[in-house]
């Protein structure tokens, strides 16, 4: 990927493009056993980063920024916050 | 081309006039009121044909320029001091975003105490905000350094922004004669403003300085230190270019009898002919002292100053402005550059013509009797002096 002059972008709508899961330094991991499919951290995720998913809710890490929101939220302790390690 | 008598802040109109700017923006301050004062004549005559926008601030003036420079035309403003003050943040934007405006600036002291008369104080808090910066000792370098800078800042190594300052009152306000060229000699050398990046075309919608994360915004910087590096050189072409089609040679670090000099005087703007005047009585008395006059500030010119300081034993670093706490811009940037030679020359910074003091061949006397001093005894004592102070009307 290169930089633009003048931070030009070319295309219109390309923020989706952008991940900004980057900034995260705790990452929420769903234990599918104990997740209950109620919807709740759904519902709260303030980066609509939390899918539906068919056994259980599933993190979208391209744009979680792990504020942990899900995590406190979630009645049944099936989201763990855990330290992100590169 | 055609003689004229006329001032500094006309020098800058009409400068800025002959490179077709296709909007202008200004907000009057003292004392270059009278720069957009002219335009607004030309534009209004017909002379010009110009969007002239009446603002209610500086930073309005600027933000305006900036706006309509990224729709893809060449922009004009003009401000001093507390004016380019209040462009500062908006100064850093047209830089980040690549736009090649160019700007008139009156070299007058910030406040307090409210002050509307000479210094360099204000160019100078701008001096990192990525403009390029060009000083002019009269008011045909004002004219001459406005074509120059557009030449310079639209070139495609570089696409910055660009500043051209002139001293208050001493430039701003004095008539002087000037060989004004001819519109057709202008559109010789510059052409018309065609941007590369920076334009808006409804047919194709783009985003123009856009979010910049920690992923990407040391590689703009990057980018734009690159772009001050080039044009360096962009900076020597245009000056030849200039000097070929127009018979005036600028450099980036003018010489004045400095050839065999032992004391180095540097100097910029107006200060510079003064200098020049007590180099010629000095000389007659056999003193080997000469000058060096920085018309371009940023990029710093280091490699010419490395160059011209081989020969000297004292260089005298004339500042009219400070950088309180430590000391004037020009001296800082000076020894910083110098600090790779292996022999370089003793350095010592004067302080001068703050807020409009008078600067007369006199200071510069005395200047180069504390140099001579400092060239006997082989080092300095005081590494800053300021010249003409009432130390005894301080409380
Ligand atoms: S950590 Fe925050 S951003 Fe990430 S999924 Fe949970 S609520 Fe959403
Ligand atoms: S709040 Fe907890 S239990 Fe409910 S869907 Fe989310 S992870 Fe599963």
């Amino acid at each position: 990927m290169k930089i633009s002059i003048g931070a030009r972008v070319e295309e219109a709508g390309s923020s989706i493009k952008y991940k900004t899961g980057g900034w995260r330094s705790y990452r929420p991991v769903v234990n599918k056993d104990k997740c209950t499919k109620c919807w709740l951290c759904y519902k709260y995720c303030p980066d609509a980063a939390i899918e539906k998913g068919k056994d259980c809710a599933v993190i979208d890490y391209d744009y979680c920024k792990g504020c942990g929101v899900c995590a406190k939220e979630c009645k049944f302790e099936a989201i763990e916050m855990v330290p992100e390690v590169k | 081309m055609a003689w004229r008598i006329i001032e500094g802040n006309q020098a800058l109109a009409i400068g800025a006039k002959l490179c077709r700017p296709k909007v202008i923006a200004s907000y009057p301050i003292t004392p270059s009121t009278h720069v957009p004062e002219t335009i607004s004549e030309f534009v209004a005559d017909g002379e010009l044909k110009a969007d002239f926008i009446n603002v209610e601030s500086e930073q309005s003036a600027i933000s305006a320029c900036i706006g309509a420079q990224a729709t893809g035309v060449r922009t004009f403003t003009a401000t001093a001091s507390q004016g380019l003050a209040l462009m500062h943040e908006m100064l850093y934007i047209a830089s980040g975003m690549r736009l090649p405006i160019v700007i008139g600036c009156a070299n007058r002291a910030l406040s307090a105490p409210i002050n509307i008369w000479c210094d360099h104080s204000d160019t100078m808090a701008e001096r990192d905000a990525g403009w390029l910066q060009f000083y002019a000792e009269n008011n045909q370098e004002a004219l001459d350094l406005v074509l120059q800078a557009y030449k310079i800042a639209e070139n495609k190594e570089v696409l910055l922004p660009g500043m051209v300052a002139i001293d208050a009152y001493t430039l701003t306000h004095t008539f002087e004669r000037v060989d004004v060229p001819s519109q057709a000699e202008v559109d010789r050398f510059l052409p018309p403003y065609k941007p590369l990046y920076a334009f808006l075309d409804p047919e194709k919608p783009i985003t123009q300085g856009s979010f910049g994360t920690p992923e990407h915004y040391m590689e703009f910087k990057y980018s734009q230190q690159k772009a001050m590096e080039a044009s360096k050189e962009i900076i020597d072409q245009v000056f030849k270019e200039f000097d070929g089609k127009f018979k005036r040679r600028y450099h980036k670090i003018e010489k004045y009898k400095a050839d065999d000099a032992e004391i180095l005087l540097l100097t910029m703007g107006s200060m510079s002919g003064t200098a020049k005047d007590a180099v010629d009585r000095l000389r007659e008395k056999g003193i080997k002292v000469g000058l060096a006059k920085f018309t371009v500030f940023r990029p710093f010119p280091a490699k010419e100053l490395i160059e011209i300081a081989k020969r000297p034993k004292v260089l005298a670093v004339v500042d009219r402005n400070i950088s309180l706490g430590h000391k004037g811009a020009l001296f800082s940037d000076a020894t910083s550059a110098l600090a790779s030679m292996e022999r370089r020359p003793l350095t010592v910074n004067f302080i001068i013509g703050l807020g409009g003091r008078d600067i007369s061949p006199q200071n510069f006397y005395e200047i180069v009797e504390k140099s001579e001093k400092i060239l006997k005894k082989g080092k300095v004592e005081k590494e800053l002096e300021w010249i003409g102070v009432k130390k005894e009307m301080i409380p």
